[in-house]
């Protein structure tokens, strides 16, 4: 018997607020991140959800006068803080630090600096701020890092390596990744609307979130009850047509948690508004029986966070189980996939006890996480 | 622990010379990394036309897999690689093609070598492995996660085998480190023995 696995600190910092509960308020009040901004960066306007500098500057000065943080390291740095400190616990080696991203501090190779680009240098000057003794371990596998780190955090407590693990998650809008999705000519030229029928591609954000996972249920939100990181095994840029790999990773999750496709509560999913992705989502749901399920993507608030986004999701997928809310999908009117999903289209207040999270990504990559509120539910 | 897991088969490629399970199989003196992994994929008679649009460290970690899965085949193989590097040699190349608005070319096909993961969809869709895949970054080799990560894909079902991989490049700098996990073998799989492969 595997020992069980649970999610207890969690925060994020975004456009939408520095806490939980301020980035609930405004998702339940309806209010999205994205704005429209022209720049050098890119030769057109764009739009994207971007945290301001003065607000995260202010909040940092309140934890270190040191000005030699990056703007993503204070973001990490804030997101963990109230973690850290609540927890009170031993930061060594029976302790593990995860670090997701996908670009980390990439903005260094503008003016050549190579030592400050590498994701084990960002993980290093995050960890160092906070004491952990363990050799930081950076999940970089696209845009289904956020997740995944959780996956592999639980993963490693069950193999017996650490007791618990800080999961930290962040990426930023750079004119590196701008410019990249703009020659894929995967951009949305409005705020992005996933699943709709008029829906022209991504909208590129920034955030970071973080999560403890730990053995010790004292203080839990939730539970991690089953979890699979399957490949398309197909193309390196877009989906599987079918949907393969997340149906595979979905099945995978649900196998482990023991519990039924129609059990889930609801699905907090990807949806990253191109035409490709919400429709090998729509396939994979119908495949896997979930299509009825009330889903949302959270990309119409937040935009498209990258190696942050699936942990940022997964904050917010929590705390809609502790609140019984269910929000709903900005960005969308119209379904536009060719399989009906059942898409969130106002607020709700509905029991909500099971809760499945996907991603997917380039490379093929998928992952699944099925969570469960902690509690007792009369059994 | 339910069962003994060994290393079944492994590969290196390292300064110019590459070798499987103990024995070199192929040594150049080309300095230039891409031209070094071009070659040895027409010594070893590799025909696979995707691999000339690969980035080098896609390059790299495809034929470490191609030499220890060719006699190992079983779809239910997962993939766990990490570096040092991420994606880094190609992000400098990318970041070069934009850093000059007057000779501005960002190119897709470059773009999705930004990601280290790229290389384990390349040897996903090369050997048809709808399977568990992660790729990580560490400041050096780290065999203590290699070891809990694969027994706990094995232990907990998720896959039969692991493939892992050290796929280390950064401009003309390169390690390749590629070993398979699995249930039957001879070489236990045991930090002490990781690390004597690793090391020669």
């Amino acid at each position: 018997m595997k020992k069980d696995v649970y999610i207890s600190g969690m925060n994020c910092i975004t456009p939408l607020g520095f806490s939980v509960e301020e980035n609930f308020d405004n998702l339940i009040g309806g209010i999205s991140g994205i704005k429209r901004h022209e720049n050098e960066m890119v030769p057109n306007a764009y739009f994207s959800a971007i945290v301001e500098d003065a607000r995260l500057n202010a909040e940092f000065a309140k934890k270190s006068s040191s000005g030699s943080y990056t703007k993503l390291e204070k973001m990490m740095i804030l997101a963990l803080c109230p973690i850290v400190e609540k927890s009170k616990s031993d930061l060594g080696t029976r302790t593990a630090f995860l670090l997701s991203t996908t670009k980390g501090n990439i903005t260094a190779l503008e003016s050549g600096n190579i030592q400050k680009a590498q994701l084990h240098d960002l993980a290093q000057t995050v960890a160092d701020f906070f004491g952990f003794k363990s050799e930081p371990i950076v999940v970089s596998n696209a845009c289904v890092s956020g997740i995944l780190a959780i996956s592999v955090a639980k993963r490693l407590i069950q193999s017996g390596l650490y007791d618990q693990a800080f999961v930290v998650a962040g990426d930023l809008v750079s004119e590196f990744v701008l410019s990249g999705f703009n020659s894929f000519q995967a951009m949305s030229d409005a705020p992005c609307k996933p699943y709709s029928k008029n829906r022209t591609g991504v909208t590129l954000g920034e955030a970071a979130a973080a999560v403890l996972v730990t053995s010790d249920a004292s203080h839990a939100n939730a539970r991690i009850l089953g979890d699979g990181s399957m490949n398309d095994a197909n193309h390196i840029s877009g989906p599987s047509r079918t949907g393969e790999g997340l149906v595979l990773s979905v099945e995978s999750a649900l196998k482990e948690a023991n519990l039924p496709a129609n059990k889930i509560d609801y699905i907090s999913a990807h949806g990253t508004a191109t035409p490709f992705n919400d429709e090998m989502e729509a396939i994979a749901f119908n495949r896997l029986g979930l299509q009825d399920k009330p889903l949302h993507s959270l990309k119409g608030f937040y935009g498209h966070t990258l190696g942050a986004s699936g942990l940022l999701e997964t904050v917010i997928g929590i705390e809609a189980l502790k609140q019984n809310k269910l929000i709903a999908s900005a960005g969308f009117d119209e379904i536009g996939v060719s399989q009906n999903v059942n898409v969130i289209r106002e607020n709700e207040d509905r029991f909500l006890r099971y809760f499945l999270k996907t991603a997917s990504g380039f490379g093929g990559c998928n992952t699944a996480v099925v969570f469960e509120k902690e509690g007792s539910f009369g059994e | 622990m339910e069962d003994t897991l060994y290393i079944k088969s492994y590969a290196s490629i390292e300064n110019g010379k590459i070798s499987v399970d103990g024995k070199t199989v192929f040594e150049s003196s080309v300095a230039n990394v891409s031209d070094f992994l071009k070659e040895s994929v027409r010594h070893f008679g590799i025909q696979y036309p995707k691999f000339f649009k690969m980035d080098n460290l896609s390059k790299l970690a495809f034929l470490g897999s191609e030499l220890v899965l060719k006699d190992n085949p079983n779809p239910e193989t997962a993939l766990l690689f990490a570096n040092s590097s991420s994606s880094l040699d190609t992000d400098v190349t990318y970041q070069e093609s934009i850093a000059d608005k007057g000779n501005y070319f960002p190119s897709p096909a470059v773009f999705v070598y930004t990601l280290p993961n790229i290389c384990l969809g390349e040897i996903s869709i090369r050997h048809q492995l709808k399977t568990e895949n992660s790729f990580f970054i560490f400041g050096a080799f780290n065999p203590d996660f290699f070891i809990g990560y694969a027994e706990n894909l094995i232990e907990t079902g998720k896959a039969a085998n692991v493939l892992c991989g050290w796929t280390e490049l950064f401009k003309d700098d390169y390690k390749a480190f590629v070993y398979l996990v699995s249930s039957e073998g001879k070489k236990a799989h045991t930090k002490q023995n990781i690390e004597s492969l690793y090391t020669n």
